[in-house]
């Protein structure tokens, strides 16, 4: 009984990963979605494209077992990780610089928050 | 219900080639015809491909985990669009460098003012 | 059908309708590149990993930037006016009507007792082991067993590009005269993404050698020429956007790459003319060394590196044609 669950504990495992990776890109999608102004939703769009993608990737690695695909995986989820915030920063850099200002609020003690 | 899965894929195809072809031929902008070629080209890509498709079946590449009882996917119909796909975009390529040219000529790629450009000429 | 196939067949008919209905053509041009990559994942269900490694690199990369370039030199906006035309939208019903009719008689997805899987499929699938050995059938169908479409393909695409450079060769006649100020207030230079251009050109030696990687590998895994060319010419446009075209130009020139192009095609050529040369039909390869089955796999290297070759350099030649054009 106990050797079974030890046994299908990597299993488990990766599926948790890929559930809790789940969950993140739903909450980025959904972030962008209610959020204001372009540069709170490519904040909250950043936590899909890091958070999320890593968890499934890492998910299917623990499935993958010792194989030339847990090699492919590592390599994708690297290039990824490289790659997706340099985007959003390509993305947000250029609407600063066309001018757009992010929506500032004033509190009553004189500071401003985002 | 199993009729209606197993030919859902059609009837999207026939969708996306409605589409390409209702931008192709009624709209009047030439870069959003090219858009709608090329919807109508991937339309046809989807006909064939989901031809080769076969239960249980896996890629049609021999690996060492295989025997005898393996069922593969029709490699024909892949072929065929693999050719498809890079003429698809050979055409795009030839098209857009001809929008660009009607741009410089008559100032405009909206079809209603080249045919009143050459109208009036 | 598994939902999710369900899922990404409905998604792609959505993007599809919304490429078309934008009236912003940028926007357009990002639903295109949505509903290719969605084409490709489509392709991937459906057991055919070549073409979905085509379908990424030419539809959601290479066709993408040509287009993007294209809006750059045309304009973004499209007028709304609304065109009812009574004959193309009958007809257009009409082909809708008598399709899905048809459609009800086609076989349901993924039978094997289909016409299309009785006849020749078996054949090839049965004869690729013995008479070439190569274990990715689609790369021995497209190179031997088919090698006359190959053919006529790969000088289509050259074709394509020589039609390019004709249109595109002249220099426009009206010379629109712009000032610095007018540029830089109007234009978002490149130069001011200091990390993009430094990450992007640390990705530019590794999608080369990707590009390499699936072009010789193509006969043992997914891949092959066409891959191949796309990914690297999408290496050399990634080059071109991060530095300006005139460096992109004056690293890969105009007449080089035609050369290359021609070189591509001539080597297809000359593959099968020495077919012929050593006493035996026009491409066939069995004959290019005492073993016929080593000659075979020696003949697909060949003509897939000609494939390659031609199709990446095409491909670098629109988009420098595209980019090095000097209008506002």
């Amino acid at each position: 009984m106990e050797t079974e669950f030890l046994q299908s504990l990597p299993r488990l495992l990766a599926y948790a990963s890929m559930v809790i990776g789940s969950a993140f890109i739903v909450i980025g999608g959904i972030g962008v979605l209610r959020m204001p102004e372009i540069f709170t939703r490519m904040h909250a769009s950043s936590v899909t494209e890091t958070t999320g993608s890593l968890f499934v990737l890492a998910g299917l690695m623990i499935l993958s077992g010792f194989t030339l695909a847990t090699v492919k995986l590592f390599a994708i989820s690297l290039f990824l990780l490289f790659t997706s915030p340099v985007s959003t920063y390509a993305l947000v850099n250029t609407a600063l610089i066309a001018g757009q200002k992010p929506v500032v609020v004033k509190d009553s003690t004189g500071g401003v928050s985002a | 219900m199993d009729t209606f899965l197993g030919l859902y894929n059609y009837w999207i195809y026939v969708g996306l080639l409605v589409v390409g072809l209702y931008a192709v031929l009624l709209k009047g902008n030439y870069i959003k015809r090219m858009i709608g070629l090329g919807i109508f080209q991937a339309a046809v890509f989807l006909l064939f491909i989901s031809m080769d498709k076969v239960d249980g079946g896996t890629g049609p590449i021999f690996s060492i985990a295989q025997d005898a009882t393996t069922i593969f996917a029709n490699p024909l119909p892949q072929v065929l669009i693999l050719t498809a796909i890079v003429v698809s975009i050979a055409v795009t390529a030839l098209g857009l460098s001809l929008a660009i040219r009607i741009k410089e000529e008559y100032g405009s790629i909206e079809e209603s003012d080249t045919l009143r450009a050459d109208r009036d000429e | 059908m598994s939902f999710l196939f369900f899922f990404t067949l409905s998604f792609v008919l959505i993007s599809a309708v919304l490429a078309v209905h934008a009236r912003d053509l940028f926007v357009s041009t990002i639903w295109l590149s949505v509903f290719s990559l969605m084409m490709a994942t489509n392709f991937f269900i459906l057991d055919a990993a070549d073409v979905a490694i085509t379908e990424a690199a030419v539809g959601a990369g290479v066709s993408t930037v040509l287009f993007l370039s294209a809006l750059a030199l045309t304009g973004e906006k499209e007028s709304g006016k609304r065109v009812y035309r009574l004959l193309p939208s009958a007809a257009l019903f009409t082909l809708a009507l008598v399709l899905i009719i048809v459609s009800l008689e086609h076989p349901r997805l993924g039978d094997p007792s289909a016409p299309v899987h009785q006849h020749i499929a078996p054949w090839y699938l049965s004869e690729t082991p013995v008479l070439i050995d190569i274990p990715n059938v689609v790369t021995a169908v497209l190179a031997s067993f088919r090698g006359y479409d190959t053919l006529g393909e790969t000088l289509v695409v050259f074709t394509a590009g020589i039609g390019v450079l004709s249109v595109l060769g002249f220099r426009p006649k009206r010379k629109v005269v712009v000032t610095a100020a007018q540029v830089s207030r109007r234009t978002v230079r490149i130069r001011d993404h200091l990390i993009l251009r430094v990450v992007g050109k640390l990705l530019i030696p590794v999608i080369m050698l990707f590009a390499l990687v699936v072009q010789f590998h193509g006969e043992y895994s997914p891949g092959g020429g066409f891959s191949a060319g796309a990914l690297f010419a999408s290496a050399v446009m990634l080059y071109g956007i991060l530095e300006g075209a005139d460096r992109s130009i004056k690293a890969m020139p105009q007449l080089i790459m035609l050369r290359l192009a021609a070189l591509g095609a001539s080597i297809y050529i000359f593959v099968g003319i020495f077919g012929i040369l050593l006493g035996s039909n026009f491409l066939d390869y069995s004959v290019f060394s005492s073993d016929p089955v080593a000659g075979q796999q020696l003949g697909i290297l060949l003509i897939e590196f000609g494939v390659g070759l031609t199709v990446a350099s095409v491909l670098v030649m629109v988009f420098n044609a595209f980019a090095g054009r000097d209008t506002y």
